[in-house]
């Protein structure tokens, strides 16, 4: 039966500049009779006045600029039918620059076509459209080796060249559904199977598209509604989205990700429908009331109680970089992902996959058009699934300085899901006083507060540490503060001078402002000599368990030679007085957490270590 | 779902993110059968009510028809209506062909509206079937400040993530019907029983299949009285939708031109 409803299946058409993608759609085009009237003679027109031979892909490059280059410069969407049903073509452009057009067209697709030169070959460009291909998750691919008429419609020619391909899309985990040799400008194999030739026994291009089927969104799968926005026009609060996947009834019960409000569905609403529905499947854009007024708002998830989206704030993706500006370990991007919105900070590449070879690199940084798997952090929780189990609520885009800069797929392979965590830890916590507990800080935080008190002598290196600590901390997303000499006797402990109760006050002071600091979720790195270890117990005290000790060790004949304030020589000369390590005792901790040593590790050395131990201590 | 609920679904969330989106989005109407499916389907979106201000840029050319229709449902759709006025076709570029000047005017004219209004979004009807400029569209397009539109380098348009953030002076165009045909745009008016302007409908083997002012707007042959024998036609026509206005054809590049500089 023909299917001319108007339903379409759209198809992109990828593979390297000059393969012949704009020609092969023209024909296409032509041989279904699908080129509206009088198209044909303005071609050939066009094709004279030019001085050229006839141009099939006159048809397409509708712009001026485009038809002067010959080049493709954005997606163009074409329409044409076969007996079976209706197509729309969306034409990728195959040069380099122009990806971010391709990914644009190509996500729109329920197959492809992968256009090859028979006489080129596989070339960089078709392997990185196949790849392409892979990460926006089209699974339904046909290869058409062109230009036939260029080897001689050569059987072994046309076996090399399929036989390439088929091992790139392999590796891609895409099997080919056929792999055809064209000649697209003479029509061969397109709409009928072609007389030049005949060793080929397969279907011709018009039969294979006849053959894809369309991607839906998954009525089976469990429900994923993204909140779209509330309303509040007239009486009713109604709750809209559209439905990523699975379905939803009034009555049921529903649960909002990651807010982990339950209620209750009251109504399904719509305007001018022959009669008030009850429920709605995938793809719909609904309203809903609820049964009770709960705070919502745009970016929870919808879920079932029974199925939920994963809880994370720390997520792999598998993705595409589409901007100038390269992606860089410490930067910040805005994250889209359904319609919640939220700041991630680039945690770690994990690797940079070179799309030409499916090769792998450690990298720094990605650059314009690689593909790499990046680890993010989120400030806050976020609802989201693994893209193999619900596409719609598993893929994304990073925006940066207004752009779209990359899309990607959420890979969660090797990272919790936190609902768990969060659900125990919620049963167990008791009163503390404050409505917001630790635990939901520390869960929005990715990490818990605590205070790293650094001791050691003077120009042991504790406040260059610290500070390089805290960048390093800062740039992974985590909140982190240092308090150390310049920012604290300015202000809160201005009233205090030198001398020995004096000192002990200050540390007193410091100790509980860490502990404060400590209890709002920050991270705070202390960094004063605080020689006395009654002092150091009491800072512990006040933090609790949450306090570590480091000590930043160096021989004092390490430290009077860095003499970064020229402190010792002034102690030496007795300028002055009360001097640690000189004429005052340092009492070295006896069970510090961590010991780095100055004078015997590297800065970066010694970052590392602390880097490692923070991560181990306090991330969740 | 069946196709026309699958395009609605589509057309509802684009408008949906222009709301939760843009703080001043404004409707284009321009009175045609696109725009009165854009109001149509905005109000599906937000049940019942056209949160937007809807605003018809007028060239004072336009048929009787149409301005009798416009008045009518701007009050029974209890529409937040706003009129603006085109400036003199002498202001328009005189290198441009003569039709083409012509609704350069309306470009003018939105100018003028956008500054006056300070919107920073406008829904406008188009649809990638029309014409092969439009074929390359994006949902959300951003404009820069003197309106025009860089085809060159548009955002990339992902997984249904549109660009909404906009650095200053930039606005940007929402199309909700790009996905749409001529035909489905028909068989909806039809199943939502949406009010169309009689000039659609043949009279005297003639029937006009996309309207705009009356001195450049041609009607083309046809025996089509009704919308049943609308879809029918369109089902078998080769004739392109937008043959009968003048100013898409007076060189091969009249219309991109027009794009380009800010017409819709």
């Amino acid at each position: 039966m023909p299917d001319h409803s108007g339903q379409k299946l759209a198809i992109v058409i990828v593979g390297s500049v000059d393969h012949g993608k704009s020609t092969l759609i023209g024909r296409l085009l032509h041989d279904t009779g699908s080129l509206p009237e009088g198209k044909f003679e303005a071609l050939q027109a066009m094709s004279t006045k030019r001085g050229m031979p006839f141009e099939w892909a006159f048809a397409l490059d509708a712009m001026q600029a485009e038809r002067d280059q010959g080049i493709t410069i954005d997606t163009a969407r074409i329409r044409f039918a076969t007996r079976k049903r209706d197509y729309i073509i969306i034409d990728a452009p195959g040069h380099r620059e122009f990806l971010k057009n391709m990914v644009t067209g190509a996500s729109a697709a329920d197959a492809a076509l992968l256009l090859v030169d028979a006489e080129e070959g596989v070339r960089e460009q078709s392997r990185r459209h196949a790849y392409v291909l892979h990460l926006l998750g089209i699974r339904q691919v046909a290869v058409l080796v062109n230009k036939m008429d260029l080897v001689g419609f050569d059987a072994d020619r046309f076996g090399k060249v399929a036989e390439a391909i088929r091992g790139n899309l392999n590796a891609l985990d895409i099997e080919p559904t056929h792999i055809i040799p064209i000649a697209a400008r003479d029509g061969d194999n397109l709409a009928t199977k072609s007389q030049r030739m005949l060793w080929y026994q397969g279907p011709a291009v018009v039969d294979v598209l006849d053959e894809f089927h369309p991607r839906t969104r998954g009525i089976e799968a469990p429900l994923r509604l993204p909140v779209q926005d509330v309303y509040k026009f007239d009486q009713r609060r109604i709750i809209a989205g559209r439905i990523e996947s699975g379905r939803l009834e009034a009555g049921q019960q529903i649960l909002f990700s990651p807010s982990g409000k339950v209620v209750k569905i009251a109504s399904v609403e719509a305007w001018n429908v022959p009669e008030p529905p009850t429920s709605a499947v995938a793809g719909a854009a609904v309203g809903i009331t609820l049964d009770e007024q709960v705070f919502v708002e745009r970016g929870e998830i919808i879920s079932h109680v029974e199925n939920p989206p994963v809880l994370t704030n720390v997520f792999r993706g598998k993705l595409f970089w589409l901007s100038k500006k390269p992606l860089e370990v410490g930067r910040s991007y805005t994250l889209k992902l359904a319609t919640v919105e939220a700041p991630v900070v680039v945690e770690k590449i994990e690797k940079v996959i070179d799309t030409t070879d499916l090769g792998e690199r450690q990298m720094e940084r990605v650059e314009r058009d690689e593909a790499a798997e990046v680890i993010f952090r989120s400030t806050r929780m976020l609802a989201l699934d693994e893209y193999r189990s619900v596409p719609g609520t598993g893929r994304f885009v990073l925006v940066d300085d207004y752009l779209t800069v990359a899309a990607g797929l959420v890979s969660m392979e090797g990272y919790p899901d936190q609902r768990r965590q969060l659900a125990v830890k919620a049963t167990n916590v008791h009163a503390v006083g404050h409505a917001v507990t630790r635990e939901a800080r520390t869960l929005r935080n990715g990490h818990a507060g605590g205070v790293l008190w650094l001791t050691g002598l003077s120009g042991a290196g504790k406040s260059t540490l610290a500070l390089a600590l805290e960048r390093e901390l800062f740039a992974k997303g985590w909140h982190v503060y240092v308090l150390d000499g310049d920012n604290v006797r300015s202000g809160l402990n201005r009233d205090l001078g030198f001398g020995p109760e004096d000192r002990a006050e200050n540390i007193r002071r410091i100790g509980e402002v860490a502990a404060l600091f400590a209890d709002a979720g920050f991270l705070v790195v202390t960094s004063f000599i605080s020689p006395y270890r009654t002092d150091r117990q009491r800072a512990r005290e006040a933090a609790g368990e949450r306090f570590r000790e480091i000590y930043v060790k160096a021989s004092l004949e390490a430290c009077e030679a860095r003499d970064p304030k020229g402190l010792y020589r002034k102690a030496r000369s007795g300028a002055i007085t009360d001097f640690t390590g000189i004429q005052a005792p340092y009492e070295e901790p006896e069970h510090p957490d961590v010991i780095v040593e100055t004078d015997r590790q590297s800065e970066a050395e010694c970052i590392e270590v602390l880097m490692n131990f923070v991560r181990q201590q306090f991330a969740i | 779902m069946s196709h026309l609920d699958e395009l609605e679904a589509e057309s509802v969330y684009v408008l949906r993110e222009a709301f939760a989106k843009l703080e001043r989005p404004a409707i284009l109407w321009s009175l045609g059968k696109d725009s009165n499916v854009v109001l149509w389907l905005t109000r599906k979106a937000f049940f019942g009510h056209v949160p937007f201000p809807v605003m018809h840029v007028d060239t004072g050319k336009k048929f009787k028809e149409m301005y009798a229709f416009r008045d009518r449902y701007a009050k029974e759709w209890n529409l937040n209506f706003i009129r603006e006025e085109c400036p003199p076709v002498e202001m328009t570029d005189p290198t441009l062909p003569p039709a083409a000047r012509s609704a350069a005017r309306k470009t003018l004219g939105l100018k003028a509206a956008l500054a006056k209004h300070q919107f920073t979004g406008l829904v406008a009807g188009i649809r990638r079937d029309e014409e092969a400029i439009r074929a390359k569209e994006r949902y959300f397009s951003p404009r820069s400040e003197d309106g025009s539109w860089n085809l060159k380098d548009q955002p990339p348009e992902v997984f249904e993530q549109y660009m909404t953030s906009f650095p200053p002076g930039v606005h940007v165009r929402i199309h909700p019907l790009l996905h749409w045909t001529e035909l489905d745009i028909w068989r909806y008016t039809k199943r939502e029983n949406i009010p169309a302007i009689d000039l659609y409908f043949a009279k005297n083997g003639m029937r006009y299949r996309s309207l705009g002012d009356e001195d450049i707007t041609k009607p083309v042959p046809s025996t089509a009285s009704t919308i049943d024998e609308i879809i029918a036609e369109l089902e078998t026509t080769k004739v392109a939708e937008r043959s009968g206005r003048a100013m898409d054809h007076e060189a091969e590049d009249s219309f991109e031109r027009l794009r380009a500089t800010g017409y819709l």
